[in-house]
Protein backbone atom coordinates (compact mmCIF):
# COMPACT_ATOMS: atom_id res chain seq x y z
CA UNK A 1 0.00 0.00 0.00
CA UNK A 2 1.63 3.18 -0.83
CA UNK A 3 1.74 6.40 1.28
CA UNK A 4 -1.20 8.42 0.06
CA UNK A 5 -3.52 5.40 0.05
CA UNK A 6 -2.52 4.71 3.89
CA UNK A 7 -3.15 8.39 4.56
CA UNK A 8 -6.76 8.19 2.59
CA UNK A 9 -7.30 5.46 4.83
CA UNK A 10 -6.59 7.10 7.90
CA UNK A 11 -8.45 10.03 7.17
CA UNK A 12 -11.67 8.18 6.43
CA UNK A 13 -11.15 6.01 9.55
CA UNK A 14 -10.71 9.29 11.92
CA UNK A 15 -13.82 10.57 10.10
CA UNK A 16 -15.91 7.86 10.58
CA UNK A 17 -14.98 7.19 14.19
CA UNK A 18 -15.45 10.80 14.37
CA UNK A 19 -18.89 10.59 13.28
CA UNK A 20 -19.99 7.96 15.21
CA UNK A 21 -18.42 9.42 18.41
CA UNK A 22 -20.78 12.83 17.55
CA UNK A 23 -23.69 10.38 16.79
CA UNK A 24 -22.94 8.69 20.58
CA UNK A 25 -23.05 11.91 22.30
CA UNK A 26 -25.75 13.50 21.27
CA UNK A 27 -27.96 10.75 22.06
CA UNK A 28 -27.06 10.03 25.29
CA UNK A 29 -28.77 12.34 26.90
CA UNK A 30 -31.77 10.50 25.56
CA UNK A 31 -33.73 8.20 28.11
CA UNK A 32 -34.09 4.30 26.50
CA UNK A 33 -36.87 4.20 23.85
CA UNK A 34 -37.06 7.39 23.72
CA UNK A 35 -35.84 9.77 20.48
CA UNK A 36 -33.60 8.88 17.67
CA UNK A 37 -30.79 5.40 19.04
CA UNK A 38 -27.55 6.16 18.86
CA UNK A 39 -25.06 3.85 16.90
CA UNK A 40 -24.68 1.51 20.17
CA UNK A 41 -28.21 0.57 20.04
CA UNK A 42 -28.62 0.31 15.90
CA UNK A 43 -25.40 -1.86 16.32
CA UNK A 44 -27.49 -3.65 18.60
CA UNK A 45 -30.43 -4.83 16.23
CA UNK A 46 -28.34 -4.97 13.49
CA UNK A 47 -26.84 -7.53 15.40
CA UNK A 48 -30.01 -9.48 16.06
CA UNK A 49 -31.64 -8.73 12.32
CA UNK A 50 -28.02 -10.87 10.84
CA UNK A 51 -28.23 -13.39 13.29
CA UNK A 52 -31.46 -14.81 11.61
CA UNK A 53 -31.80 -13.03 8.24
CA UNK A 54 -34.29 -15.10 6.38
CA UNK A 55 -36.50 -16.26 8.99
CA UNK A 56 -39.95 -15.38 8.00
CA UNK A 57 -43.28 -14.89 10.21
CA UNK A 58 -46.18 -14.25 7.84
CA UNK A 59 -46.78 -11.01 5.58
CA UNK A 60 -45.55 -8.34 8.22
CA UNK A 61 -42.69 -10.06 9.80
CA UNK A 62 -39.60 -11.28 7.46
CA UNK A 63 -36.13 -11.17 8.35
CA UNK A 64 -34.10 -7.96 6.08
CA UNK A 65 -32.27 -10.39 4.24
CA UNK A 66 -35.63 -11.78 2.65
CA UNK A 67 -36.61 -8.20 2.35
CA UNK A 68 -33.50 -7.34 0.27
CA UNK A 69 -33.60 -10.16 -1.62
CA UNK A 70 -37.07 -9.05 -2.58
CA UNK A 71 -36.07 -6.00 -3.44
CA UNK A 72 -32.84 -7.33 -5.79
CA UNK A 73 -35.24 -9.90 -7.61
CA UNK A 74 -37.13 -6.92 -8.82
CA UNK A 75 -34.50 -5.03 -9.69
CA UNK A 76 -32.64 -7.83 -11.00
CA UNK A 77 -35.57 -8.50 -13.75
CA UNK A 78 -36.66 -5.16 -14.51
CA UNK A 79 -33.20 -3.61 -15.10
CA UNK A 80 -32.02 -6.58 -17.42
CA UNK A 81 -35.29 -5.94 -19.29
CA UNK A 82 -34.77 -2.48 -19.57
CA UNK A 83 -31.26 -2.57 -19.94
CA UNK A 84 -31.68 -4.52 -23.48
CA UNK A 85 -34.77 -2.55 -24.67
CA UNK A 86 -32.42 0.32 -23.96
CA UNK A 87 -29.32 -1.35 -25.99
CA UNK A 88 -31.31 -2.62 -28.23
CA UNK A 89 -33.13 1.11 -29.32
CA UNK A 90 -30.07 3.19 -28.44
CA UNK A 91 -28.29 1.01 -31.27
CA UNK A 92 -30.64 1.62 -33.74
CA UNK A 93 -31.12 5.49 -32.92
CA UNK A 94 -27.39 5.72 -32.91
CA UNK A 95 -27.34 4.19 -36.57
CA UNK A 96 -29.87 6.12 -37.87
CA UNK A 97 -29.54 9.82 -37.74
CA UNK A 98 -33.13 10.59 -39.24
CA UNK A 99 -34.38 8.53 -36.24
CA UNK A 100 -32.47 9.69 -33.34
CA UNK A 101 -33.09 13.24 -34.23
CA UNK A 102 -37.18 12.12 -34.40
CA UNK A 103 -37.70 10.17 -31.18
CA UNK A 104 -35.23 12.39 -29.49
CA UNK A 105 -37.98 15.32 -28.83
CA UNK A 106 -39.95 11.90 -26.63
CA UNK A 107 -37.26 10.95 -25.17
CA UNK A 108 -36.20 14.37 -23.48
CA UNK A 109 -40.01 14.42 -22.82
CA UNK A 110 -40.50 11.31 -20.79
CA UNK A 111 -36.80 11.06 -19.20
CA UNK A 112 -37.37 13.72 -16.24
CA UNK A 113 -40.28 12.25 -15.35
CA UNK A 114 -40.03 10.47 -11.61
CA UNK A 115 -40.93 6.74 -12.60
CA UNK A 116 -42.69 6.68 -9.72
CA UNK A 117 -45.71 9.30 -11.53
CA UNK A 118 -46.20 5.66 -13.70
CA UNK A 119 -47.19 3.86 -11.02
CA UNK A 120 -51.27 4.67 -10.57
CA UNK A 121 -51.20 3.46 -14.53
CA UNK A 122 -48.96 0.56 -13.97
CA UNK A 123 -51.12 -0.49 -11.12
CA UNK A 124 -54.41 0.17 -13.02
CA UNK A 125 -53.35 -1.95 -15.71
CA UNK A 126 -51.92 -4.64 -14.88
CA UNK A 127 -53.76 -5.13 -11.39
CA UNK A 128 -50.29 -6.26 -9.55
CA UNK A 129 -48.73 -4.24 -7.49
CA UNK A 130 -45.34 -6.50 -7.76
CA UNK A 131 -45.09 -6.38 -11.47
CA UNK A 132 -45.98 -2.67 -11.36
CA UNK A 133 -42.67 -1.82 -8.71
CA UNK A 134 -40.89 -4.01 -11.46
CA UNK A 135 -41.91 -1.38 -14.16
CA UNK A 136 -40.91 1.55 -11.72
CA UNK A 137 -37.33 -0.02 -11.97
CA UNK A 138 -37.75 -0.71 -16.10
CA UNK A 139 -38.60 3.13 -16.36
CA UNK A 140 -36.03 4.25 -13.97
CA UNK A 141 -33.50 2.44 -15.75
CA UNK A 142 -34.42 2.76 -19.63
CA UNK A 143 -33.65 6.78 -20.22
CA UNK A 144 -29.48 6.27 -19.18
CA UNK A 145 -28.52 3.49 -21.02
CA UNK A 146 -30.41 4.10 -23.59
CA UNK A 147 -29.44 8.35 -24.10
CA UNK A 148 -25.56 6.48 -23.36
CA UNK A 149 -26.23 3.90 -26.12
CA UNK A 150 -27.09 6.09 -28.52
CA UNK A 151 -24.67 8.60 -28.31
CA UNK A 152 -21.90 5.70 -28.00
CA UNK A 153 -22.83 4.34 -31.41
CA UNK A 154 -23.12 7.85 -32.82
CA UNK A 155 -19.67 8.72 -31.76
CA UNK A 156 -17.96 5.45 -33.27
CA UNK A 157 -15.15 6.16 -35.30
CA UNK A 158 -16.13 6.23 -39.12
CA UNK A 159 -13.10 4.23 -39.43
CA UNK A 160 -14.10 1.19 -37.81
CA UNK A 161 -17.77 1.02 -39.64
CA UNK A 162 -15.28 1.29 -42.93
CA UNK A 163 -13.45 -1.65 -41.94
CA UNK A 164 -16.67 -3.90 -41.27
CA UNK A 165 -18.51 -2.64 -44.86
CA UNK A 166 -15.28 -3.35 -46.69
CA UNK A 167 -14.71 -6.76 -45.24
CA UNK A 168 -18.74 -7.41 -45.46
CA UNK A 169 -19.58 -8.62 -42.04
CA UNK A 170 -22.74 -10.06 -41.69
CA UNK A 171 -24.81 -7.41 -39.83
CA UNK A 172 -24.64 -9.54 -36.22
CA UNK A 173 -20.70 -9.65 -36.42
CA UNK A 174 -20.87 -5.91 -37.27
CA UNK A 175 -22.95 -5.62 -33.99
CA UNK A 176 -20.82 -7.75 -32.09
CA UNK A 177 -17.66 -7.21 -32.97
CA UNK A 178 -17.31 -3.80 -34.05
CA UNK A 179 -20.41 -1.50 -33.08
CA UNK A 180 -21.58 -3.19 -29.86
CA UNK A 181 -17.37 -3.26 -28.48
CA UNK A 182 -16.94 0.39 -29.79
CA UNK A 183 -19.46 1.94 -27.84
CA UNK A 184 -19.24 -0.17 -24.99
CA UNK A 185 -17.46 2.31 -22.72
CA UNK A 186 -20.34 4.57 -23.57
CA UNK A 187 -22.73 1.74 -22.78
CA UNK A 188 -21.81 0.76 -19.29
CA UNK A 189 -21.40 3.84 -18.24
CA UNK A 190 -25.02 4.23 -19.19
CA UNK A 191 -25.73 1.46 -17.07
CA UNK A 192 -24.01 2.49 -14.25
CA UNK A 193 -26.18 5.29 -13.80
CA UNK A 194 -29.12 3.48 -15.14
CA UNK A 195 -28.68 0.81 -12.05
CA UNK A 196 -27.64 3.93 -9.16
CA UNK A 197 -31.45 4.87 -10.04
CA UNK A 198 -32.82 2.09 -9.97
CA UNK A 199 -31.86 1.01 -6.87
CA UNK A 200 -33.11 5.14 -5.66
CA UNK A 201 -36.47 4.23 -7.27
CA UNK A 202 -37.08 0.71 -5.81
CA UNK A 203 -36.95 1.90 -2.33
CA UNK A 204 -39.42 4.37 -2.73
CA UNK A 205 -41.95 1.99 -5.42
CA UNK A 206 -41.62 -0.28 -2.46
CA UNK A 207 -43.16 1.95 0.25
CA UNK A 208 -46.14 2.38 -2.16
CA UNK A 209 -46.75 -0.50 -3.35
CA UNK A 210 -45.82 -2.95 0.37
CA UNK A 211 -45.74 -6.60 0.63
CA UNK A 212 -42.10 -7.18 0.60
CA UNK A 213 -38.95 -5.67 -0.18
CA UNK A 214 -36.86 -2.86 1.38
CA UNK A 215 -38.48 -0.01 0.92
CA UNK A 216 -41.38 -1.88 2.67
CA UNK A 217 -39.72 -2.87 5.50
CA UNK A 218 -38.17 0.56 6.64
CA UNK A 219 -42.00 1.83 6.32
CA UNK A 220 -43.50 -1.13 7.89
CA UNK A 221 -40.58 -0.21 10.28
CA UNK A 222 -41.09 3.00 11.01
CA UNK A 223 -44.75 2.45 11.65
CA UNK A 224 -43.35 0.10 14.48
CA UNK A 225 -41.75 3.05 15.91
CA UNK A 226 -38.09 0.73 15.03
CA UNK A 227 -36.05 3.54 14.77
CA UNK A 228 -33.06 1.54 14.73
CA UNK A 229 -34.31 -1.14 12.10
CA UNK A 230 -34.75 2.21 9.74
CA UNK A 231 -31.49 3.48 10.08
CA UNK A 232 -29.86 -0.54 9.67
CA UNK A 233 -32.16 -0.42 6.72
CA UNK A 234 -30.60 2.75 5.52
CA UNK A 235 -27.19 1.66 5.71
CA UNK A 236 -27.72 -1.70 4.25
CA UNK A 237 -29.62 0.00 1.47
CA UNK A 238 -26.65 2.28 0.82
CA UNK A 239 -23.56 -0.82 1.30
CA UNK A 240 -25.68 -2.85 -1.63
CA UNK A 241 -25.87 0.18 -3.67
CA UNK A 242 -21.90 0.26 -3.44
CA UNK A 243 -21.74 -3.47 -4.25
CA UNK A 244 -23.95 -2.91 -7.46
CA UNK A 245 -21.60 0.20 -8.37
CA UNK A 246 -18.50 -1.97 -8.00
CA UNK A 247 -19.56 -4.66 -10.08
CA UNK A 248 -20.57 -2.27 -13.29
CA UNK A 249 -17.39 -0.75 -12.48
CA UNK A 250 -15.64 -3.57 -13.08
CA UNK A 251 -17.51 -4.85 -16.31
CA UNK A 252 -16.48 -1.03 -17.30
CA UNK A 253 -12.32 -1.52 -16.94
CA UNK A 254 -12.87 -5.25 -18.21
CA UNK A 255 -14.61 -3.68 -21.53
CA UNK A 256 -12.41 -0.04 -21.71
CA UNK A 257 -10.23 0.19 -24.51
CA UNK A 258 -8.12 2.74 -25.63
CA UNK A 259 -6.77 3.98 -29.26
CA UNK B 1 -5.28 -5.05 -69.89
CA UNK B 2 -7.95 -2.94 -68.42
CA UNK B 3 -8.15 -3.96 -64.92
CA UNK B 4 -8.90 -1.69 -62.81
CA UNK B 5 -10.49 1.05 -64.57
CA UNK B 6 -11.27 4.99 -63.61
CA UNK B 7 -13.74 6.04 -66.06
CA UNK B 8 -14.20 9.42 -66.16
CA UNK B 9 -14.49 9.90 -62.34
CA UNK B 10 -15.46 13.68 -60.76
CA UNK B 11 -16.12 14.52 -57.29
CA UNK B 12 -18.19 17.00 -56.33
CA UNK B 13 -18.84 18.42 -52.36
CA UNK B 14 -21.64 20.52 -51.68
CA UNK B 15 -21.26 22.17 -55.36
CA UNK B 16 -17.60 22.82 -55.36
CA UNK B 17 -15.59 20.68 -57.50
CA UNK B 18 -12.70 18.36 -55.68
CA UNK B 19 -11.41 16.78 -58.98
CA UNK B 20 -12.97 16.02 -62.62
CA UNK B 21 -12.71 13.89 -65.63
CA UNK B 22 -10.07 11.88 -63.95
CA UNK B 23 -9.67 8.75 -66.35
CA UNK B 24 -6.69 6.04 -66.55
CA UNK B 25 -6.69 2.15 -65.70
CA UNK B 26 -4.31 -0.27 -64.06
CA UNK B 27 -3.82 -3.18 -65.00
CA UNK B 28 -3.48 -6.83 -63.52
CA UNK B 29 -0.90 -7.05 -60.52
CA UNK B 30 0.33 -3.49 -61.60
CA UNK B 31 1.29 -1.16 -58.91
CA UNK B 32 0.25 2.56 -59.43
CA UNK B 33 0.74 5.50 -57.03
CA UNK B 34 -0.96 8.87 -57.16
CA UNK B 35 0.71 11.95 -56.18
CA UNK B 36 -0.72 15.43 -55.46
CA UNK B 37 -0.76 18.39 -53.10
CA UNK B 38 -3.72 18.32 -50.47
CA UNK B 39 -6.83 18.99 -51.28
CA UNK B 40 -6.64 17.52 -54.53
CA UNK B 41 -8.80 14.63 -53.84
CA UNK B 42 -6.67 11.87 -53.98
CA UNK B 43 -7.61 10.20 -50.79
CA UNK B 44 -11.37 11.06 -52.03
CA UNK B 45 -10.47 8.81 -55.25
CA UNK B 46 -9.41 5.69 -53.37
CA UNK B 47 -12.27 5.50 -51.22
CA UNK B 48 -14.20 6.26 -54.47
CA UNK B 49 -12.73 3.03 -55.86
CA UNK B 50 -12.70 1.43 -52.35
CA UNK B 51 -17.16 1.92 -52.24
CA UNK B 52 -16.84 3.57 -49.49
CA UNK B 53 -17.40 7.17 -51.38
CA UNK B 54 -19.67 7.63 -54.20
CA UNK B 55 -19.01 9.54 -57.57
CA UNK B 56 -20.27 12.37 -58.77
CA UNK B 57 -19.80 11.65 -62.19
CA UNK B 58 -18.70 8.98 -64.06
CA UNK B 59 -17.87 5.38 -62.45
CA UNK B 60 -14.59 2.62 -61.50
CA UNK B 61 -14.76 -0.74 -62.94
CA UNK B 62 -12.97 -3.67 -61.81
CA UNK B 63 -12.88 -6.98 -63.61
CA UNK B 64 -15.77 -5.78 -65.95
CA UNK B 65 -18.13 -5.44 -63.11
CA UNK B 66 -19.19 -1.31 -61.94
CA UNK B 67 -18.50 -1.00 -58.06
CA UNK B 68 -21.41 0.20 -56.38
CA UNK B 69 -20.17 -0.57 -52.62
CA UNK B 70 -17.21 -1.72 -50.60
CA UNK B 71 -16.10 -5.54 -51.07
CA UNK B 72 -13.71 -8.32 -49.95
CA UNK B 73 -11.88 -7.49 -53.36
CA UNK B 74 -10.70 -4.30 -52.59
CA UNK B 75 -8.35 -4.15 -49.00
CA UNK B 76 -7.73 -0.60 -47.55
CA UNK B 77 -4.94 0.24 -45.61
CA UNK B 78 -5.18 3.57 -43.61
CA UNK B 79 -3.35 6.28 -43.13
CA UNK B 80 -4.18 6.33 -39.74
CA UNK B 81 -4.50 2.33 -39.18
CA UNK B 82 -7.56 1.79 -38.38
CA UNK B 83 -7.51 -1.20 -36.37
CA UNK B 84 -10.11 -2.35 -33.95
CA UNK B 85 -8.47 -1.01 -30.66
CA UNK B 86 -10.42 -3.21 -28.58
CA UNK B 87 -8.87 -6.25 -30.49
CA UNK B 88 -5.58 -7.82 -30.08
CA UNK B 89 -3.16 -7.88 -33.22
CA UNK B 90 -4.32 -11.73 -33.82
CA UNK B 91 -7.97 -10.63 -33.80
CA UNK B 92 -7.73 -7.94 -35.66
CA UNK B 93 -6.54 -10.12 -38.47
CA UNK B 94 -8.48 -12.64 -37.67
CA UNK B 95 -11.55 -10.79 -38.22
CA UNK B 96 -10.81 -10.15 -42.03
CA UNK B 97 -9.35 -13.58 -42.68
CA UNK B 98 -12.99 -15.20 -41.36
CA UNK B 99 -14.72 -12.55 -43.36
CA UNK B 100 -12.84 -14.03 -46.36
CA UNK B 101 -13.42 -17.34 -45.83
CA UNK B 102 -16.49 -17.86 -43.88
CA UNK B 103 -16.03 -21.55 -44.71
CA UNK B 104 -13.07 -22.42 -43.43
CA UNK B 105 -12.55 -24.28 -39.56
CA UNK B 106 -11.29 -22.05 -36.66
CA UNK B 107 -8.03 -23.72 -36.91
CA UNK B 108 -7.17 -23.33 -40.21
CA UNK B 109 -8.30 -19.80 -39.90
CA UNK B 110 -5.92 -19.31 -36.98
CA UNK B 111 -3.16 -20.69 -39.04
CA UNK B 112 -3.98 -18.58 -41.25
CA UNK B 113 -3.86 -15.76 -39.96
CA UNK B 114 -0.45 -16.55 -37.61
CA UNK B 115 1.21 -16.95 -41.18
CA UNK B 116 0.73 -13.33 -41.76
CA UNK B 117 1.56 -12.08 -38.75
CA UNK B 118 5.08 -14.11 -38.94
CA UNK B 119 5.19 -12.33 -42.18
CA UNK B 120 5.08 -8.96 -40.95
CA UNK B 121 7.49 -10.22 -37.70
CA UNK B 122 4.56 -9.50 -34.87
CA UNK B 123 5.37 -13.14 -33.93
CA UNK B 124 5.21 -12.65 -30.10
CA UNK B 125 2.86 -9.33 -30.19
CA UNK B 126 0.14 -11.66 -31.00
CA UNK B 127 -2.05 -10.92 -27.90
CA UNK B 128 -1.43 -7.11 -27.43
CA UNK B 129 -4.05 -4.52 -28.74
CA UNK B 130 -3.27 -1.61 -30.97
CA UNK B 131 -2.48 0.96 -27.97
CA UNK B 132 0.53 -0.92 -27.11
CA UNK B 133 2.19 -1.09 -30.37
CA UNK B 134 4.36 1.85 -32.07
CA UNK B 135 3.10 3.55 -35.40
CA UNK B 136 5.41 1.17 -37.33
CA UNK B 137 4.15 -2.17 -35.17
CA UNK B 138 0.62 -0.90 -35.94
CA UNK B 139 0.97 -0.08 -39.80
CA UNK B 140 2.26 -3.27 -39.90
CA UNK B 141 -0.72 -5.26 -38.66
CA UNK B 142 -2.93 -3.18 -41.49
CA UNK B 143 -0.87 -4.61 -44.09
CA UNK B 144 -0.80 -8.05 -42.46
CA UNK B 145 -4.66 -7.63 -42.20
CA UNK B 146 -5.16 -7.02 -45.78
CA UNK B 147 -2.54 -8.70 -47.74
CA UNK B 148 -4.56 -11.79 -45.30
CA UNK B 149 -7.62 -12.08 -47.34
CA UNK B 150 -5.68 -11.87 -50.82
CA UNK B 151 -7.61 -8.98 -52.27
CA UNK B 152 -7.73 -8.54 -55.79
CA UNK B 153 -6.83 -4.80 -55.48
CA UNK B 154 -4.76 -2.99 -52.33
CA UNK B 155 -5.86 0.23 -52.02
CA UNK B 156 -3.18 2.16 -49.83
CA UNK B 157 -3.86 5.28 -48.70
CA UNK B 158 -0.66 7.23 -47.63
CA UNK B 159 0.26 4.35 -45.36
CA UNK B 160 3.61 5.29 -44.35
CA UNK B 161 2.63 9.23 -43.59
CA UNK B 162 2.24 8.30 -39.90
CA UNK B 163 5.15 6.79 -39.46
CA UNK B 164 8.40 7.87 -38.14
CA UNK B 165 11.22 8.67 -41.01
CA UNK B 166 13.59 5.56 -39.92
CA UNK B 167 10.59 3.01 -39.27
CA UNK B 168 9.04 3.95 -42.93
CA UNK B 169 11.85 2.54 -44.81
CA UNK B 170 11.71 -0.82 -42.76
CA UNK B 171 7.93 -1.07 -43.08
CA UNK B 172 8.29 -0.05 -47.44
CA UNK B 173 11.16 -2.86 -47.56
CA UNK B 174 8.07 -5.52 -46.18
CA UNK B 175 5.36 -4.00 -48.15
CA UNK B 176 7.99 -4.38 -51.46
CA UNK B 177 8.54 -8.40 -49.85
CA UNK B 178 4.81 -9.36 -49.50
CA UNK B 179 3.82 -7.28 -52.75
CA UNK B 180 6.40 -9.11 -54.59
CA UNK B 181 5.06 -12.14 -53.48
CA UNK B 182 1.31 -12.02 -53.94
CA UNK B 183 1.48 -9.60 -56.92
CA UNK B 184 -1.62 -7.90 -56.18
CA UNK B 185 -2.42 -4.58 -58.06
CA UNK B 186 -2.11 -2.02 -55.65
CA UNK B 187 -3.30 1.75 -55.46
CA UNK B 188 -1.47 4.25 -53.67
CA UNK B 189 -2.14 7.52 -52.98
CA UNK B 190 1.49 9.58 -50.91
CA UNK B 191 2.60 12.96 -50.78
CA UNK B 192 6.38 11.21 -50.85
CA UNK B 193 7.97 11.35 -54.22
CA UNK B 194 10.54 9.08 -53.03
CA UNK B 195 8.18 6.41 -51.76
CA UNK B 196 5.92 6.52 -55.15
CA UNK B 197 9.52 6.28 -57.49
CA UNK B 198 10.78 3.48 -55.03
CA UNK B 199 7.30 1.32 -55.22
CA UNK B 200 5.24 2.13 -58.46
CA UNK B 201 5.35 1.28 -62.21
CA UNK B 202 3.35 4.31 -63.11
CA UNK B 203 2.88 7.58 -60.77
CA UNK B 204 -0.01 10.10 -61.67
CA UNK B 205 -0.08 13.25 -61.07
CA UNK B 206 -2.79 15.57 -59.98
CA UNK B 207 -2.65 18.67 -60.32
CA UNK B 208 -3.58 21.17 -57.29
CA UNK B 209 -7.03 21.32 -56.31
CA UNK B 210 -9.81 22.68 -55.90
CA UNK B 211 -11.33 20.94 -59.63
CA UNK B 212 -7.90 19.42 -59.47
CA UNK B 213 -7.08 17.15 -62.80
CA UNK B 214 -5.05 14.31 -64.15
CA UNK B 215 -2.27 15.65 -65.70
CA UNK B 216 -0.06 12.89 -66.75
CA UNK B 217 1.19 9.37 -65.19
CA UNK B 218 4.80 8.30 -65.70
CA UNK B 219 6.45 5.13 -66.27
CA UNK B 220 8.98 4.32 -63.76
CA UNK B 221 11.24 2.45 -66.07
CA UNK B 222 13.43 1.31 -62.97
CA UNK B 223 14.09 -2.63 -62.92
CA UNK B 224 13.20 -4.17 -60.22
CA UNK B 225 13.99 -5.51 -57.13
CA UNK B 226 14.75 -1.70 -56.21
CA UNK B 227 16.35 -0.56 -52.96
CA UNK B 228 16.79 2.68 -51.78
CA UNK B 229 20.23 2.38 -51.56
CA UNK B 230 20.95 1.60 -54.89
CA UNK B 231 18.24 3.84 -55.86
CA UNK B 232 19.57 6.70 -54.51
CA UNK B 233 22.75 7.03 -57.38
CA UNK B 234 19.94 5.91 -60.03
CA UNK B 235 19.72 8.42 -62.99
CA UNK B 236 16.73 7.41 -63.88
CA UNK B 237 15.28 7.87 -60.01
CA UNK B 238 17.03 11.46 -60.12
CA UNK B 239 15.33 12.51 -63.71
CA UNK B 240 12.14 11.02 -62.11
CA UNK B 241 12.27 12.88 -58.94
CA UNK B 242 13.29 16.23 -60.62
CA UNK B 243 10.29 15.84 -62.86
CA UNK B 244 8.17 15.28 -60.19
CA UNK B 245 8.86 18.25 -57.85
CA UNK B 246 9.00 20.10 -61.00
CA UNK B 247 5.54 19.61 -61.53
CA UNK B 248 4.57 20.14 -58.20
CA UNK B 249 6.45 23.33 -57.77
CA UNK B 250 4.46 24.28 -61.18
CA UNK B 251 1.44 23.00 -60.56
CA UNK B 252 1.19 25.22 -57.76
CA UNK B 253 2.26 28.75 -58.89
CA UNK B 254 -1.04 29.76 -57.65
CA UNK B 255 -1.61 30.74 -54.25
CA UNK B 256 -0.34 28.47 -51.51
CA UNK B 257 2.53 27.79 -53.16
CA UNK B 258 4.81 27.93 -49.81
CA UNK B 259 4.56 24.62 -48.68
CA UNK B 260 5.68 23.17 -52.11
CA UNK B 261 9.01 24.82 -51.72
CA UNK B 262 9.62 22.62 -48.76
CA UNK B 263 8.57 20.15 -50.45
CA UNK B 264 11.22 20.72 -53.24
CA UNK B 265 13.76 20.80 -50.87
CA UNK B 266 12.84 17.70 -48.94
CA UNK B 267 11.50 15.38 -51.34
CA UNK B 268 8.26 14.91 -49.25
CA UNK B 269 5.28 17.06 -49.19
CA UNK B 270 4.06 18.32 -45.91
CA UNK B 271 1.10 15.82 -45.32
CA UNK B 272 -1.99 17.50 -44.78
CA UNK B 273 -5.02 14.85 -46.51
CA UNK B 274 -6.98 13.99 -44.08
Amino acid sequence: MGRDRLRVVCYSLVMGVALLGIWQASVAGNAPGQGLPGPAAVARAAGEMLANPFYNNGPNDKGIGLQLLASLGRLAVGYAVASLVAIALGVVLGLSPALYRAVNPYIQILKPISPLAWMPLFLYTIRDSGWAAVLVIFMSSLWPTLANTAFGVVNIKRDYLHVAAILQLPWWRRLMQVILPAAAPAIVAGLRISIGSAWVAIVAAEMLIGGTGIGYFVWNEWNNLALTSVIFAIIAIGLIGVLLDAGLGRLSRRLAWSE
Amino acid sequence: MRFLDIDHVSKDFAGVSVFSDVAFSIAEGEFVTMIGHSGCGKSTLLNIIAGLEQPSAGGVVLSGREITGPGMDRMVVFQNFSLMPWMTVFDNIRLAVRAAHPDWSRRRVAEWVQRYVDMVGLTGAEAKRPAALSGGMRQRVGLARAFSTEPKVLLLDEPFAQIDALTRGVIQDELVRMWSASRNTVFMVTHDVDEAILLSDRIALMTKGPNARLAEIIPVKIPRPRTRAELIDDPEYLRLRNHILHFLVEAAQRPGAAEVEIAASTGRLPSMDT
